[in-house]
């Protein structure tokens, strides 16, 4: 590990101080001279046409600035879905508009029916209960299924029905697939839920629009994982404003895990309010809000057919899920549960044929999008829990049947479309046995027994695609944008640099791994480098922090300045020690002609291209700064092996996770410190999906977890310390730091994990239980002992 | 939240005079029930009447019948530190909330809220405690009346409740996941005269006391003597957390559970 | 509206308020001292965590006016008099007891008010005590890990990288 603090070393973070410290700029620690409050008035009921809202009671009181509804919003666009599935028969999804204010309808329990802008919030929300609003209930669509059959109830009455898209990947195949399941010598399968999470990142969601009158400019403060894609998504699809007149700005945002990527309607709110009141207009989401405003994760209910010969190899996989959207489609919806999930079928293993169809489905709940891992889970869960169940089935040892399955070769071209470029399975899952110390599991099973208590091993792999992603390769998959990621690299007179990066940081501590990556290539010390992020207006266009790309992408991207920046400064360099420039040596920040003792500092170089007095004028121009846009040739494929053991109490059905072990192969690894702080945090989303988590309706559409009360989010008495390991390392073949990205393995190799360990606990106690559905609560485990 | 005053009586003389020349007035104690439900604008009282200043209903002291004497706005960091004599008492405020709300919490406020989820409920009915007011005093049996509610009036506010010492007696609470109040907690007591066991958290109507359990208890305190005896699930709360035969069958262990440790 | 006045960090503090103002609105509302964060409104996240009279309360949970007269303490007041971090927090830096920083306030007054309590807890303790500071990003790992370091145990058989 580097002493100097470049690749590889764990530097501590500077962001960390002035978090410690209550210096960190939150977007609600941002209050701006003459703000007004908004609160926005949200429907009680999951399904009802808006028959009347009646705001004249509540105009005049006090404090009372303007109140908003659907109709000061007839000129402006609706919220757009940023991804367009086409279906398996070749026609485009069904895309209902999303309106800003609910228009016609409500279609969830808090969808926003009216704003109301007032000097205080109190003041607002007073204003908010004046309000006369006439719903005539429809029946709430809750259940997928019963959603897709005849007759029922439609969500959106402009489509034909609640069906969004019915896809199936690789159609192709199907046939072989069927064909290859009604041949096989054993088939298992599995029917199971994916439980609808609601992320519940610590900071809510915050939005203060301001508009200036002497430039015209729209101003955006929101707590976005991505400003720029809030910029282009708002400003051209929303309100018409173009970006050199539209600045967003994410400063310090407190989590985000998918729910903050999202254009939501209270910043397009925001920005248009602050421009028609010509005050700037501040929102902030209470916690029971962002239960029924934030966008919820997973919710696919599959069934998977696992077909193996009598060598117990596997010849076919066959999935069939519905997928719900909730009431609209948010930015990302339509891809979770296809290309981000359909293509990760076939795991670590090499099955010859797959298929997988998807149905996705309108219902009155809150619209759902990415989570951490956004579909990645899913798919690992199904495949994982089936193979399971058929170790179990087979009688045969659950990792010696994955190992007999691993691609060991590549790249490996999956028939699911993507390519892994490199992998080595059985080394993770040897690191695995040895850290998981699994030949102490039966001394601990005895102890456990000896309290009365149940234990099992829950053992799993993962792959996932991430670094997302290739432009032309998601263009021809339906997104409406690119993914690529951009930097500037100024370099400053007196050699201290800055990147500029399109990535966003929200707990991932990319000022202080980007630094890093530069001083390292460099040779300089990583107190030179600043990393600026979040604001538009200082930074290139980006796509934003999510799917674990900010330094697969967004580091490349900042890779490939810095070598623009370098050849320029060899360049100088070679001119100051008139040498030709093929003999200049870069290393520890001095550059030197190869074979002499001349050298010049880095300082030299940078003030030299500022202050251009002895300089290649005719062949370069003055200065120091370079851009880069890199768009990643594929995905980047990080995978391990997991395992955990759990202690369950009969008498409760309380299960306890006792150990945990992850092997992950990240590739490359720049910060180990904030690596592993990534898998601890993706772990314990994992276990908590797997052990207490649920976003629950009732058959009316109500939110029954509306708040921490009835949704469990994981303490730290919930969890262990856990073993985590990289040193398994492949490296990335196709971005030029060879990394892979680290952040969403551990929420998508966990859940089977916990789940796998469990059923064993069972079994080896004597229940016949092949399946529970996530959560394993404590009374859901219980009552699925009694039989 | 809706707008009100806030009163900050020094004497329980005080807080009665402010609380019963107002229909509006609400008594505050540590708030942190209280103010939750007042974020939600689920209540509009337009004066708050703080009870945590008033010196003469804090603390705890051992009466001369050998009770247990706890001031109504004794915090629960305070009965956990200060009921050695009781130790089930103290283990059971201890383990209330989490530690920050224990600073703040009252045992009175705990009782007059009567959440059928708390734990002091089955406290204060499995001593046979006395809960005594500024006009009166109440027994345990005659104090809780159903899902949110007592025996106080109108303006009536817990000043002391006095708990009998039992020769033993434990608490155990099965943490409902989210709220980590009582999915299901059972205080067993076991008193010269005979055994208490309070369940909270089971039923809609609050804290109850399990017969059955009881008198088998009091001809042989044992978990054997517990075998076979059971609840029924169906009157039980069913909900998100666990159906009813879920919490009748975490009554029954609890209790056993409670047996073995007192 | 109604006066109130107490000691913030050592300075004394006074401003209006209202009935309804909670701790954390006069905190961050009225005197701009936005390190105490809110995180839920139903006292569970622990994101406010502040020290009243020298113990550990929810600021969302609890109002402006009761805190009268009192000595309150928050996250800007726990750095060394130089401005250099305290031991607590620099025990978070060294162990990466925090990613996104949002929970990290009421942790740090949490884990201060464990440590005068009980200077050298466990882990069991540690975590339990915890039960009212929720975290979403770091999976408490390093937040425990930090807090057993800051108590000056030796926490290099604690699994890290």
């Amino acid at each position: 590990m580097p002493a100097d603090g470049g690749i590889g070393a764990s530097n501590k973070r500077r962001e960390d101080v002035r978090f410690l410290t209550g210096n960190g700029n939150y977007t609600d620690d941002i209050n701006m001279r003459g703000q007004a409050y908004v609160h926005f008035l949200r429907s009680d009921v999951a399904h009802g046409t808006l028959k009347g809202v009646d705001t004249s009671a509540a105009a005049g009181m006090p404090g009372v600035i303007q109140i908003f509804t659907a109709a000061d919003f007839a000129d402006v666009g609706g919220i757009p879905c940023g991804w367009q599935v086409t279906d398996k028969h070749g026609e485009v999804m069904q895309e209902p508009k999303h309106p800003v204010l609910a228009e016609g309808k409500v279609r969830h329990v808090g969808d926003p029916i009216a704003a109301i802008v007032a000097e205080s919030r109190e003041q607002a929300r007073d204003a908010a209960e004046a309000i006369e609003v006439d719903i005539d209930d429809l029946p709430a669509v809750m259940d997928m299924k019963a959603a897709l059959a005849d007759g029922s109830t439609k969500v959106h009455d402009d489509l034909t029905s609640n069906l969004c898209y019915d896809w199936g990947f690789v159609e192709e195949n199907k046939d072989a697939v069927d064909q290859a399941i009604k041949d096989a010598a054993h088939v298992t399968t599995l029917e199971l839920v994916n439980n609808r999470l609601i992320p519940n990142a610590m900071e809510p969601r915050v939005a203060v629009g301001d508009f200036n009158r002497s430039t015209g400019d729209s101003t955006l403060y929101t707590t976005s994982q991505n400003p720029h894609v809030i910029r282009l998504l708002m400003g051209a699809f929303v309100l018409g404003i173009p970006e050199h007149k539209l600045r967003v700005v994410a400063p310090d945002v407190g989590g985000g895990f998918g729910s903050k990527i999202y254009h939501y309607a209270e910043e397009a709110f925001c920005t248009f309010a602050a421009k028609a009141l010509n005050r700037p207009v501040k929102w902030t989401c209470s916690r029971s809000e962002a239960f029924m405003s934030d966008a919820h994760g997973r919710d696919h209910v599959t069934k998977i057919d696992l077909a193996l010969d009598g060598d117990n190899n596997f010849t076919a996989i066959r999935t069939e899920t519905y997928a719900n959207m909730g009431a609209y489609l948010s930015t990302f919806a339509p891809s979770i549960p296809t290309w981000l999930h359909g293509t990760l079928m076939a795991g670590n293993y090499k099955t010859p044929v797959i298929y997988v169809n998807v149905k996705a489905v309108f219902t009155n709940t809150v619209p759902v999008d990415a989570y951490r891992g956004a579909g990645r889970p899913e798919a690992t869960f199904q495949l994982e829990r089936v193979i399971d169940k058929a170790a179990r089935e087979l009688g045969v040892d659950p990792i010696a049947l994955r190992r007999q399955n691993f691609v060991t070769e590549f790249p490996y071209a999956t028939p699911v479309a993507v390519e892994y470029d490199t992998g080595d399975y059985h080394a993770t899952m040897d690191k695995l046995e040895e850290m998981a110390d699994m030949s102490g599991f039966e001394a601990r099973l005895a102890a456990s027994q000896a309290k009365g208590k149940l234990r099992g091993l829950g053992v799993n792999c993962y792959i996932e695609a991430c670094g997302i992603a290739p432009s032309n390769l998601v263009g021809q998959l339906g997104a409406r944008a690119g993914l690529y990621e951009s930097a500037t690299v100024r370099v400053n007179a007196t050699g201290g640099l800055v990147v500029m990066t399109g990535s966003h940081s929200h707990g991932q501590g990319h000022e202080t791994s980007f630094a890093q990556v530069v001083a390292d290539m460099i040779g300089i010390a990583p107190d030179m480098v600043e990393v600026v992020h979040g604001d538009t207006a200082n930074t290139p266009m980006g796509m934003g922090t999510y799917g674990s790309r900010s330094l697969a992408v967004g580091g490349s991207a900042m890779v490939r300045a810095t070598e623009k920046i370098i050849a320029k400064a060899r360049k100088i360099a070679a001119h100051l020690m008139e040498a030709s420039e093929g003999d200049i040596e870069l290393k520890d920040g001095q550059f030197s002609v190869a074979g002499t003792d001349k050298s010049v500092a880095w300082g030299d170089v940078t003030l030299a291209a500022y202050v251009p007095h002895n300089y290649p004028l005719e062949e370069i121009e003055p200065g120091l700064e370079e851009t880069a846009f890199y768009d990643p040739a594929n995905f980047t494929y990080p995978a391990g092996a997991y395992a955990c053991e759990v202690e369950l109490d009969p008498e409760t059905g309380k299960v306890t996770i006792e150990r945990f072990a992850a092997a992950d192969d990240f590739g490359n690894i720049v910060n180990p410190m904030i690596v592993s702080g990534q898998v601890h945090g993706g772990l314990a989303q994992g276990i908590g999906q797997a052990l207490m988590e649920g976003c629950a309706y009732d058959e009316d559409g109500q939110l029954l977890t509306g708040s921490y009360m009835d949704y469990t989010m994981p303490r730290a008495d919930d969890v262990p310390f856990y073993r985590v390991d990289h040193s398994c390392q492949t490296p990335c073949t196709h971005n030029p730091l060879g990394v892979k990205g680290c952040g969403e393995a551990g929420a998508i190799g966990s859940p089977p994990a916990v789940v796998n360990a469990v059923i064993d606990a069972l079994q080896r106690g004597g229940h016949d239980i092949t399946h529970i559905n996530m959560p394993l609560t404590p009374s859901r485990v219980w009552s699925a002992m009694q039989g | 939240m809706y707008a009100f005053d806030i009163e900050r009586p020094t004497r329980v003389t005080d807080a009665v005079k402010l609380l019963s020349d107002s229909t509006e007035s609400q008594p505050l104690g540590g708030g942190q029930t209280l103010i939750p439900t007042l974020k939600q604008r689920l209540a509009a009282p337009d004066r708050l009447v703080c009870l945590s200043g008033i010196d003469e209903m804090r603390g705890i002291c051992t009466d001369d019948a050998g009770r247990i004497c706890v001031g109504a706005s004794t915090t629960h960091v305070e009965v956990a530190a200060g009921a050695a004599a009781y130790p089930a008492l103290a283990a059971l405020a201890g383990n209330i909330g989490d530690p920050a709300v224990r600073n703040r919490g009252t045992l009175g406020g705990s009782l007059a809220n009567n959440d059928p989820s708390a734990c002091y409920p089955s406290a204060v009915l499995a001593s046979g405690a006395t809960v005594v007011t500024n006009t009166r005093e109440i027994a345990a049996d005659d104090f809780f009346d159903g899902l949110f509610t007592t025996a106080l009036e109108e303006g009536e506010i817990i000043t002391e409740v006095k708990f009998p010492v039992p020769e033993k007696a434990a608490y155990m609470k099965f943490d409902q996941p989210a709220s980590r109040f009582a999915l299901v907690g059972a205080f067993v007591a076991k008193h010269a005269d005979g055994v208490r066991v309070a369940i909270t958290g089971a039923s809609e109507e609050g804290v109850f006391r399990w017969a059955e359990a009881e008198a088998a208890l009091s001809s042989d305190f044992s978990v054997a003597a517990l075998e076979g005896l059971s609840l029924d699930g169906s009157g039980m709360i069913s909900d998100l957390h666990g159906t009813g035969d879920y919490r009748a069958n975490l009554a029954a262990v609890m209790t056993k559970r409670a047996v073995a440790a007192a | 509206m109604a006066q109130v006045s107490m000691t913030v960090n050592g300075k004394a503090a006074s401003g209006e308020i209202e009935g309804r103002t909670l701790l954390v609105d006069f905190l961050r509302d009225t005197l701009g001292m936005t390190g105490t964060h809110v995180g839920c409104d139903t006292s569970q996240c622990g994101a406010c965590v502040v020290h009243l009279d020298g113990k550990a309360v929810k600021a969302c949970a609890i109002f402006a006016a009761e805190a009268e007269g009192a000595e309150v303490t928050t996250v800007e007041g726990m750095a060394n008099d130089d401005g250099s971090l305290g031991t607590i927090q620099q025990a978070f830096q060294d162990h990466h007891g925090l990613q996104c920083g949002f929970c990290t306030p009421g942790m740090v007054m949490s884990a201060a008010a464990l440590l005068k309590d009980n200077p050298t807890p466990s882990e069991a303790e540690i975590r339990d005590y915890l039960e009212g500071n929720i975290c979403r990003c770091t999976g408490y790992h390093n937040i425990v890990k930090a807090i057993m370091a800051a108590s000056g145990q030796d926490v290099s058989s604690i699994a890290a990288e």
